[in-house]
C-alpha cells in the first residue's frame, strides 16, 4: 500500500483508515474526522455542499503530505476529502499520520488539517432551512 | 483567455467559465485580472481574499498572464 494517499472522493469510509495507516515501523497512529455539524450559531444546518477545483486541490493536498513527512518523519500519511452533498453527521474530511512515536503524529494530525483549510481549494456551502451561505467568504 | 470560478466567484459572475476574448480586454498580469474583475463585479471586493491561480498553483500579483495558461480565480477556502 502507498505511503502516500491523497484523494477527493464522493463518499468517505472511516473503517479502512487504520489498516491504510498501519506500518510495521509505526507504534502511533494518530487520525483526525472531520463531520458536519448540526447548528452554526444557533442556527439549524441542513446540509453542506462541498465543491473543488480537483486538479489544484490534489496537488495542494500532495504538498502538505509530503511537508509532514518529512518534518516528522512519518511511515504513512492519509489526506481525504468528500465533494457533494453531505448530511448531519457525514464524514467529510480524514487526514491522518502514522510514526514511531505518538508525539511525531499529534503534531503532524493537526499541521495536516489546519493546512488544508488554509490553502486547499475546497468550498463549504451551507445550507439553512431558508438560505445557503459559502463558508468564510465574507469578513 | 479561458478563466475557471468556483464556489462564491461562480455565483458572483453567473457562470463557471468566463472567456476574455475581443470586447473584454485579456488582463497581461495577475493584478490586472483581479482588477477587471472587481471593476466587473464590484462584489468581488466584499470578500475576505482574492486569490487566482495560473495553471494549478496559487500565482502572486506580479505573474504574467499570456492567456494559455489554466487560470482559475479562488475565493476564500473553506474545506475541512
Amino acid at each position: 500500500m502507498s505511503e502516500k494517499i491523497v484523494e477527493i472522493v464522493d463518499k468517505i469510509d472511516t473503517s479502512h483508515v487504520f489498516n491504510e495507516l498501519s506500518h510495521p515501523k509505526s507504534g502511533g497512529i494518530c487520525v483526525f474526522v472531520g463531520a458536519v455539524r448540526e447548528f452554526t450559531k444557533e442556527e439549524e444546518v441542513v446540509s453542506l455542499e462541498f465543491e473543488t477545483y480537483a486538479k489544484m486541490a490534489l496537488k495542494e493536498m500532495d504538498k502538505i503530505a509530503a511537508d509532514a513527512m518529512d518534518k516528522w518523519n512519518l511511515n504513512k500519511v492519509i489526506i481525504r476529502h468528500a465533494v457533494g452533498l453531505k448530511e448531519v453527521e457525514a464524514p467529510v474530511v480524514v487526514v491522518g499520520a502514522s510514526s514511531a512515536h505518538r508525539d511525531a503524529c499529534f503534531e503532524a494530525c493537526r499541521y495536516l488539517i489546519d493546512t488544508l483549510k488554509k490553502t486547499v481549494p475546497i468550498w463549504k456551502k451551507e445550507c439553512f432551512k431558508n438560505k445557503s451561505v459559502w463558508v468564510s467568504a465574507h469578513p | 483567455m479561458n478563466v475557471l470560478f468556483f464556489g462564491i466567484a461562480k455565483d458572483i459572475v453567473g457562470s463557471s467559465e468566463i472567456v476574455f476574448s475581443g470586447d473584454l480586454k485579456k488582463p497581461r498580469t495577475v493584478a490586472a485580472l483581479k482588477k477587471q474583475l472587481i471593476d466587473s463585479y464590484p462584489e468581488f471586493s466584499t470578500l475576505t481574499s482574492l486569490a487566482v491561480a495560473v495553471n494549478s498553483e496559487y500565482a502572486e500579483d506580479d505573474v504574467p498572464l499570456k492567456g494559455t495558461e489554466e487560470i482559475a480565480i479562488i475565493p476564500p477556502v473553506s474545506g475541512g
